[in-house]
């Protein structure tokens, strides 16, 4: 089963190199990893992305809390956390048929960020499964090159509890 | 304040710590803080021949002591030298505080010479560890690693200093706190869920106490004893926690696991209500895991929640520093029984009658000196004493020194229990020696573990550090012949070592020690009394019959019930000579 995990870090040298250790150690494929700076000055947050059982999970997050850069580790459950990615994207389109493309750029609010003679770069902004559709449909078209950041989360403006904590024993 | 380099402000941090001894090697990476070394420092060093003999030499010193002990060396070989007893402080939860030299940092990155990266090498067997950046760091990574080391689960760190930044200037302060928001070890206990802890173990019909090493790390041996008397509650100790409760106690009932007596497993796997403290359920305890101590309700208290639930659900999770759980579990307990709530004193019987009826037995077959004769002399001749500290290398001897030994004292039995470190005795007892210079520390060896190490030999003699080294000497990888010539059909595979070659006693005179050869029976007990009243250091070499095999055993992957005991005389007299 697939789960979102959010960390909280303290920013420093090898923090994100201990954590995704803990992970290759039992095996588990990080299907996407994405760090960046918070709301506080020397917290990172990273979102992993990973596929493993419910068990293994709460094991490792267990593990990760005893890290001494890690301030905090918490699932972000599907409902209850809004989870945003960012694609970049060049399709091959030539001029004749660009209009269409654009038609669908706008059904799925991607913005052209770039315009070649035979190409155009989209930045498209939406949940995993919205890129995904973006992409399939312009794949018709050719496309050159594709770059996506994995996903963010938090939880919900109104949300009354905070993500579930899963070093609960602690 | 005052202006120094950062070498100084290592050794005025160790200083600070309460170090009163180290243990290292110098090397090119290092050479500014041995100069500072040189320069003056409270800190005593023990020069060892190798970086792994003073890893573990610095953990001997941690088990022995319960404070964390330090090692020092060199970048790259050095560096890599301390990985086996870094792992070994990893897996048996020893506090070790290692700090390495490193190249230049205009260098790091660059292949320089005896450039390695170590807190890379080791970051998945360390707690934490630190690669200094500026000078001005070194003060508090220095006080953090001796704060992490013990806290908590305890556990091993290490600090790696580039060579520049032991020759930069600061000005030294020590830190008077830590910034360390991320590191949050329990301090307190669940008082609710020790109250649940409490009905279950007061209400069991057989309840038994599994103690692991953490008892020992979590300073919590005194509550421990307390809570088996107060509840009338028998005690099964892993290797890990062997002298954690004493063992001539009517309620220690043995060690579980693979070479554990057979009644301390029929206990572990009969009973009702099963309390891990301060236990991890190794493979090497349970057996086939699916089948231990079926139907048993687990309590298991622990102060690292990571492992409540690893391997065994918890019915009751306790997660708190042991000494403050057992405290707590011992005043509930006690107002239980008084209550009403029975102790289990039928149960007592049957683990009583159990010991009476499987006791450990060896064959007395042949002419030559059986093995475990040799660790029953070592424990008559020890027996009572309370000044005495046993270090063990891994192999057979070890387990036999596990059954035939009796440890009263807590650290009194130090071993390498989770990686299984050959060679792990000799350096360990020196450790020990510097921690506990009134005790007489014997180091029960194997001739596969001597070789290992046994270059350190050279360090006890020359640092003043006497040991005693009993060598279980069979002339064999012992414990993989075992394994080969019950699992692999008799074929003897790369395993002979030969009881002669090297001859033992010669190689300890070489070294500077004391040497005696105990071919036969007779000669044991005068040698063994002699090495252990000498005051110097003291092997003695005792030639034992290759053929034993340790029993009783759990094959590897089979349950704990289903283990194998001594086959008796007939069938060992047909085991063939490899």
């Amino acid at each position: 089963m697939k789960h979102t995990v959010s960390v909280h870090v303290e920013d420093k040298p090898g923090a994100l190199a201990r954590i995704s250790t803990m992970f290759a150690r039992r095996g588990f494929n990080i299907e996407s990893l994405t760090v960046g700076p918070t709301e506080r000055a020397g917290v990172s947050r990273i979102t992993l992305r990973v596929d493993c059982s419910q068990h293994s999970l709460e094991q490792v997050e267990k593990q990760m809390h005893k890290l001494v850069n890690v301030l905090r580790v918490s699932e972000l459950a599907p409902g209850e956390a809004l989870e945003r990615e960012l694609l970049l994207i060049k399709v091959a389109v030539p001029p004749d048929r660009r209009a269409e493309l654009m038609a669908l750029a706008q059904v799925f609010h991607a913005r052209a960020i770039d315009l070649g003679p035979d190409a155009v770069v989209f930045e498209v902004v939406g949940t995993t499964e919205e890129l995904e559709s973006f992409q399939e449909l312009c794949r018709p078209h050719g496309i050159k090159e594709l770059v996506r950041t994995g996903r963010i989360g938090m939880s919900r403006a109104s949300a009354r509890t905070s993500p579930r904590r899963l070093s609960a024993i602690n | 304040m005052s202006r120094m380099v950062g070498a100084d402000a290592v050794l005025r941090s160790l200083e600070a710590e309460g170090v009163d001894v180290m243990f290292g090697i110098p090397g090119g990476a290092v050479l500014p803080t041995y100069d500072a070394i040189a320069r003056g420092t409270s800190v005593r060093h023990v020069l060892a021949r190798h970086e792994q003999g003073a890893g573990h030499m610095a953990q001997g010193y941690a088990r022995a002591s319960g404070r964390a002990g330090v090692a020092l060396a060199t970048s790259g070989p050095g560096a890599t030298n301390l990985v086996t007893p870094i792992a070994d402080a990893w897996m048996d939860s020893t506090p070790l505080v290692c700090i390495t030299g490193q190249v230049r940092t205009s260098l790091i990155g660059t292949d320089a010479f005896q450039e390695i990266d170590i807190t890379g090498i080791t970051m998945p067997i360390v707690k934490h560890s630190w690669l200094i950046q500026d000078v001005e760091e070194i003060p508090h990574a220095i006080k953090a690693a001796f704060h992490i080391a013990r806290t908590g689960r305890c556990g091993p760190v290490l600090v790696d200093i580039p060579r520049d930044l032991q020759e930069a200037a600061l000005d030294f302060h020590w830190p008077d706190e830590l910034d360390l928001p991320g590191w949050r070890p329990p301090t307190k206990v669940n008082k609710p869920q020790v109250h649940e802890a409490a009905k279950a173990i007061a209400h069991a019909e057989r309840p038994v106490l599994y103690v692991g090493g953490g008892t020992l790390n979590g300073d919590a041996c005194a509550e421990l004893r307390s809570l088996a008397e107060a509840g009338r509650l028998p005690v099964i100790t892993t290797l890990m926690a062997k002298s954690a409760f004493p063992e001539t106690h009517e309620l220690h009932f043995g060690w579980p696991g693979m070479h554990g007596p057979k009644w301390s497993n029929l206990g572990m796997n009969t009973c009702d209500v099963l309390v891990a403290v301060g236990a991890r359920f190794d493979d090497r305890v349970t057996g086939k895991l699916a089948a231990f101590a079926p139907g048993a309700t687990v309590v298991h208290l622990d102060v690292d929640s990571a492992e409540i639930g690893k391997l065994r659900h918890a019915d009751v999770p306790v997660v708190g520093p042991l000494k403050k759980v057992l405290a707590e579990l011992v005043r509930e307990i006690a107002h239980l029984r008084e209550e009403g709530a029975p102790a289990p004193e039928e149960w007592l019987r049957q683990l009583a009658d159990w010991r009476e009826e499987f006791p450990l037995r060896y064959g007395s077959d042949g002419d030559l000196l059986k093995p475990q004769r040799v660790l029953e002399t070592l424990q008559a001749l020890t027996a009572g004493r309370d000044d005495v500290v046993f270090t063990t290398g891994v192999g057979q001897h070890q387990m036999w020194a596990m059954q035939y030994l009796l440890c009263d004292r807590p650290r009194s039995f130090i071993t390498s229990g989770g990686l299984g470190t050959m060679g792990f005795g000799i350096p360990a007892a020196i450790g020990a020696k510097a921690a506990r210079p009134d005790a007489t520390v014997v180091c029960v060896d194997g001739d596969g573990c001597f070789q290992m190490t046994g270059q350190e030999i050279v360090t006890s003699v020359l640092e003043n550090l006497p040991i005693v080294v009993v060598l279980v000497n069979n002339g064999y990888l012992g414990m993989v012949r075992q394994w080969q010539d019950m699992f692999f059909d008799e074929r003897f595979s790369q395993v002979h070592l030969t009881h002669q070659v090297p001859d033992y006693a010669l190689l300890a005179e070489a070294y500077g020690a004391k040497g005696f050869t105990v071919d036969a029976g007779d000669d044991l007990e005068p040698a063994l009394e002699e090495a252990l009243a000498c005051g110097r250091t003291a092997v003695v070499d005792c030639r034992v019959d290759p053929r034993e095999h340790c029993f009783p055993m759990i094959p590897g992957g089979a349950a704990a019930l289903d283990l194998l005991e001594w086959p008796g005389e007939d069938k060992e007299s047909e085991v063939i000579t490899g």
